[in-house]
């Protein structure tokens, strides 16, 4: 085997000038970028979990002051939700791979893609403001009136950053859809796309969709709030509780634009460390676009215990169980691909496998929501906790890490150390079960969520979580250190050290600023690595 | 690059593009993506609206006789008229007709510009007759919070849909402008078309609006 | 402390043991599934092991007989929880007809304030006696809060501005943690209480040694004097406001509209808006008491309302408003042009 070398232009190292960054167009360049912001939000937001989880250690709570916990996990919570999971996989993986994936050269709007990132950080910035000077206290939630009327924080500040941040995830999908529809190479048809692809548009869709509805109720919170008017008051003859309808409108749907990018994510790396295509293929591709549709129509259940009535109330709970099927199927797709397939236990599939058990352990504990007479008890409790850190941790950044192990190598043209990665991969496993499992147990227990101060009963469990929580703190260091330490001087990576198939694996490591020297023409399916003549199908 | 080599590529043709028809379908579908995530911005307030609509029928009907029909009917019929012109300066477009884009741009921003002026002498009487929601809002015959929250929602909406008129007219600017300068032709004029898609939405709110607050259990 | 770690709440209501079987089905579910889950992609990870550098996977894409049965079981199983679950929710919500204990709860920032009937008041403790049903009455002062005692497996969020009824039945004696579980601001963790369930001997005593002062009805009579309703709803034939005995949980014909039930929360927006609900037949003259009452005696008065036996006859001298202006009978007073601060 000759030395490989890096190829001798790439996107990049064609120009190193700060300026070619921050005025490029150059989605993978846009994807970099997205990657060292969310990055630092991670940061900051895991810094908050930290004083959280030290100051529940204590069940006197005395670590910090009330006011102060309460901006803790309020920040924590917006920090985590808007600013790094709901972009995370979507802006940066899906702006490196939606192109190379079609075979196209860019996104439908580059410049809009850029614009979008600036808008993001223009957001962020609001936001980070409204933390240093003096924070929020309303929980990510902003229920009123405590919102609108009760709480002295600037509340206003960080509704008007996550406002202007929602507009950098509308572009993004609205990018990304269009780019699905019209972009794609000769032969690339809908059932010949990655499934990574139809995870990335049910997603868009989701964004699309839902974003604009948070966008207006956040509007209304700070109109009040700076207005005096009386929208939510009811002393005035507001209702509270419209907030709430019109809040989950987009927050659920949210949480699955934070799920199904992971789910995307790991289809193609259960595909790739099978060396084979995806069981049900046609069925996992609908199962993303239900989950989408049946996603908006479920958001009462975070109100069963809020004042809905209850036949609504059983409306919400019907359909909250019917959106748990097509996760369902895809588990189960994705467990029978490993049947005569040829297994690799490279990281990235080790994140795939902890993905798969996490997040069907988090979904099955929402079948514990959806189900009404039980929601009474666990609702607004660690349970809830619980369950979704189970599938925004312990499921999507999972997704997001096993991503960003499978394509580093595409990303950046090098290899990240194997050794140092598989201890990694499991001392985040072994942290993240740690700290949430006993939550289950403290929920179930009556240990309301947003508590600082809690009955001495409770500790035991709360320190074990806090234990947990530092060794997984440890394991999200791990990756930083080697990958970026990989930069200089990880083994040069190939076109396709994998043997993956995929349109992005057919061109160099770094890819050139146009993907492909010659636009591709395909002719055959997704992860064909069986090599078999297509059937004729229908579509 | 085999058949690409013989004619070069249109001036308008961005590099990521086949051709100009992808650009211009890429265009419009952008466009039309943009105009749903519009709707459901609006549909928030429309559904605050219908909630306390249905919540408080009598200070509803109340607060909305004392919005100002005449202006607002005045408006309805100035915004129509200019989705007349737009979409007769799209068509100009289309047949390549530069000096009737620009006639035809012209009169949708005055009429958009004469809609905003209107707008504002209803807000300038609103804010006389104690309307304004605040420490200021009076009304006489229903019940003031109830009354009031018509209002804030009156003001909301039509405010949010004032905003995205002043940004229609400068848009408006810069398609005049480009149109001035000759980058429009019978093969390429997908920014007419997506503007005429903008300013028809913008357009159709109001037509919602207009009925929703200034017209539905008014009393004569 | 720590021979007792707890890891699981007490069964102290005839409701929670119905919530734990509930519980205990959902979790073998789902121990079944993680189990079954794990166990096959560790099974098929090891026998499907890589053995070569370049072998590729079976030519497989799937089996449509193999995705309907793990479609359809997996729905079914939903549906079985689905339904259990309603049946729950629907007992644990519709308070059941028959005799209950009231107590009226006002959730303020941060505290629970419990008013018995017979004038008892509690804060963040409330007395219950054991094997007898407990209906609760809730509202908020200020934000949204939330009634939740986990050992009784229930919960209500209290919401300002309307009454919500959360009704249960403790099985045993006991004290038991009350949480406040929607946040609420500063004191949110702090907002906790107790409820003491005890004997019915001991609940006697207990009552009987309480504070003495006014029931919540006679409380609520005074009010109804000091406000001047009686003005207009009294004895007289003719009167211009409409009879109140007998009134709770009977059916009222609004004007123009189709009849509601005058609950609880019937009653108090009769008092706070009487604009938005008038009686068929009746002017609407009544004026609004916003900013008159707080919501301590708003429940006062509508205790003394659910109790009235006889309406009260017209007074026949001025009565005084209860800041001191003196109110000539048979005024009719207009309505307030602004609303007044209620913060």
């Amino acid at each position: 085997m000759t030395t490989a070398v890096l190829p001798r232009e790439n996107y990049l190292n064609t120009d190193y000038r700060l300026r070619s960054w921050l005025l490029t167009t150059d989605h993978k360049r846009i994807c970099i970028l997205y990657l060292l912001t969310i990055t630092m939000f991670f940061a900051i937001g895991g810094a908050f979990a930290t004083m959280i989880r030290l100051s529940l250690v204590n069940p006197a709570g005395t670590l910090v002051s009330d006011e102060t916990y309460n901006k803790l996990f309020t920040m924590h919570g917006i920090i985590m939700v808007f600013f790094f999971l709901v972009p995370s996989i979507p802006a940066t993986l899906g702006n490196f791979l939606i192109p190379m994936m079609i075979g196209a050269k860019d996104v439908a709007f580059p410049k809009l893609n850029l614009a979008s990132w600036y808008i993001f950080v223009t957001g962020g910035c609001f936001t980070l403001w409204a933390l240093i000077s003096g924070g929020v206290d309303t929980g990510w939630t902003f229920y009123t009136p405590f919102s609108t009327l009760s709480s002295n924080t600037n509340v206003s500040l960080a509704a008007i950053g996550i406002f202007i941040a929602g507009f950098a995830s509308i572009l993004t999908g609205l990018n990304f859809m269009v780019t699905i529809h019209r972009m794609r190479a000769p032969g690339m048809t809908w059932f010949r796309m990655p499934l990574f692809l139809w995870s990335m548009y049910a997603t868009s869709l989701i964004m699309v969709l839902g974003t604009p509805v948070l966008a207006i109720t956040l509007l209304l919170v700070a109109a009040e709030r700076v207005l005096h008017l009386g929208i939510f008051d009811p002393s005035r003859g507001g209702d509270p509780v419209l907030f709430q309808h019109l809040f989950w409108f987009y927050s659920h749907p949210a949480v699955y634009i934070m799920i199904v990018p992971g789910m995307g994510v790991t289809s193609e790396l259960i595909a790739a460390f099978s060396r084979k295509r995806i069981f049900g293929y046609e069925f996992v591709a609908f199962a993303s676009l239900a989950i989408a549709v049946l996603g908006f129509l479920v958001w009462g259940h975070h109100l069963f215990v809020a004042g809905l009535s209850i036949y609504s109330a059983m409306v919400f709970s019907l359909l909250s169980y019917l959106v748990a099927i097509p996760s369902a199927i895809k588990v189960f797709n994705w467990t029978a691909t490993l049947y005569k397939g040829s297994v690799s236990y490279a990281t990235p599939m080790l994140y795939a496998f902890g993905f798969i058990w996490m997040f069907t352990i988090g979904g099955l504990t929402g079948l514990f929501l959806a189900a009404l007479g039980l929601d009474v008890h666990v609702h607004d409790t660690y349970f809830v906790i619980a369950h979704f850190h189970y599938i925004m941790v312990g499921g999507a950044i999972m997704g997001y890490l096993g991503g960003l192990h499978y394509w580093w190598p595409k990303m950046t043209g090098r290899l990240y150390p194997e050794g140092w990665a598989k201890l990694g991969a499991l001392t985040i496993f072994l942290g993240f079960n740690l700290t949430f499992f006993p939550q289950f147990i403290l929920g179930y227990m009556g240990m309301p969520r947003r508590y600082h101060v809690y009955p001495p009963e409770f500790q035991a469990l709360n320190v074990l979580s806090s234990a947990g929580a530092s060794v997984l703190g440890i394991g999200y260091l791990i990756p930083l250190v080697y990958l970026l330490w990989s930069l200089k001087y990880g083994p040069i990576a190939g076109d396709n050290p994998w043997g993956a198939k995929g349109l992005e694996w057919t061109t160099t490591s770094p890819p050139p600023t146009h993907n492909f020297a010659v636009t591709p023409i395909v002719t055959e399916p997704a992860y064909n690595y069986a090599g078999e003549q297509e059937e004729s199908r229908v579509g | 690059m085999t058949s690409q080599a013989a004619v070069a590529p249109p001036r308008a043709l961005q590099h990521h593009f086949d051709s100009l028809e992808q650009q211009r379908d890429v265009a419009t579908l952008g466009m039309w993506i943009f105009l749903v995530t519009e709707a459901l911005f609006f549909g928030g307030l429309f559904t605050a609206y219908l909630v306390y609509r249905s919540m408080y029928p009598h200070a509803f009907a109340v607060a909305s006789e004392h919005t100002l029909i005449a202006l607002g009917a005045a408006n309805t019929a100035i915004l129509i008229t200019s989705s007349l012109t737009m979409a007769l300066a799209v068509h100009a477009a289309q047949e390549g007709n530069q000096k009737s884009i620009i006639r035809f741009l012209v009169f949708t921003f005055l009429l958009g510009t004469a809609f905003l002026v209107l707008k504002g002498v209803e807000y300038t009487v609103d804010m006389r007759d104690h309307l304004l929601p605040g420490a200021n809002f009076a009304i006489a015959g229903a019940n003031p919070g109830h009354a009031e929250i018509f209002f804030s929602l009156y003001f909301i909406m039509t405010g949010l849909h004032a905003i995205h008129m002043i940004v229609g007219l400068s848009l408006l600017v810069v398609i005049m402008y480009m149109t001035s300068k000759g980058r429009f032709s019978k093969e390429y004029h997908a920014p007419v078309e997506v503007m005429g898609l903008y300013w028809h939405f913008v357009d159709i709110i109001w037509i919602f609006l207009f009925p929703l607050l200034y017209l539905i259990d008014r009393h004569k | 402390m720590l021979s007792g770690i707890q890891l699981f709440p007490e069964e102290a209501s005839t409701f929670a043991p119905k919530v734990d079987a509930l519980y205990f089905f959902l979790v073998a579910v789902s121990a079944f599934f993680v189990v079954l889950i794990a166990g096959m992609l560790l099974f098929f990870a090891i026998k499907y092991r890589r053995r070569s550098p370049n072998e590729v996977g079976a030519p497989i894409h799937g089996g449509l007989l193999l995705e309907t049965v793990w479609t359809v079981i997996p729905l079914l199983i939903a549906m079985v929880m689905f339904v259990w679950a309603a049946d729950l929710y629907f007992q644990a919500y519709k308070p059941p007809k028959g005799p209950a204990i009231n107590v009226y709860v006002l959730a303020k920032q941060w505290m629970w304030k419990f008013q018995h009937m017979d004038g008892q008041r509690e804060i963040n403790e409330l007395h219950i006696p054991v094997d007898q049903r407990i209906k609760l009455i809730m509202t908020s002062q200020d934000v949204i809060h939330s009634f939740f005692v986990p050992d009784f497996r229930v919960k209500m969020d209290v919401l300002p501005g309307r009454y919500r009824t959360l009704w249960f039945e403790a099985t045993r004696v006991g004290t038991y943690h009350l949480f406040c579980s929607q946040y609420c601001g500063t004191g949110h963790s702090r907002m906790t209480g107790e409820v003491i369930v005890m004997t019915p001997e001991a609940y006697a005593a207990w009552k009987a040694g309480g504070v003495s002062g006014d029931t919540m009805a006679t409380a609520g009579e005074k009010l109804f004097t000091n406000l001047a309703c009686v003005t207009c709803h009294n004895a007289q034939s003719g009167a211009r406001g409409p009879i109140l005995t007998g009134l709770f949980n009977q059916k009222v014909a609004l004007t123009g509209g189709h009849p509601v039930v005058a609950d609880d929360a019937y009653l108090r927006q009769s008092i706070m808006n009487p604009g938005s609900q008038v009686v068929a037949g009746y002017q609407p003259i009544m004026p609004t008491y916003q900013g008159l009452v707080n919501e301590e005696q708003l429940l006062d008065l509508i205790e003394y309302i659910k109790t009235l036996k006889a309406m009260p006859a017209v007074p026949t001298v001025t009565t005084s408003e209860p800041d001191g202006r003196a109110v000539p009978k048979s005024s009719a007073r207009s309505l307030p042009v602004a609303p007044s601060a209620q913060r």
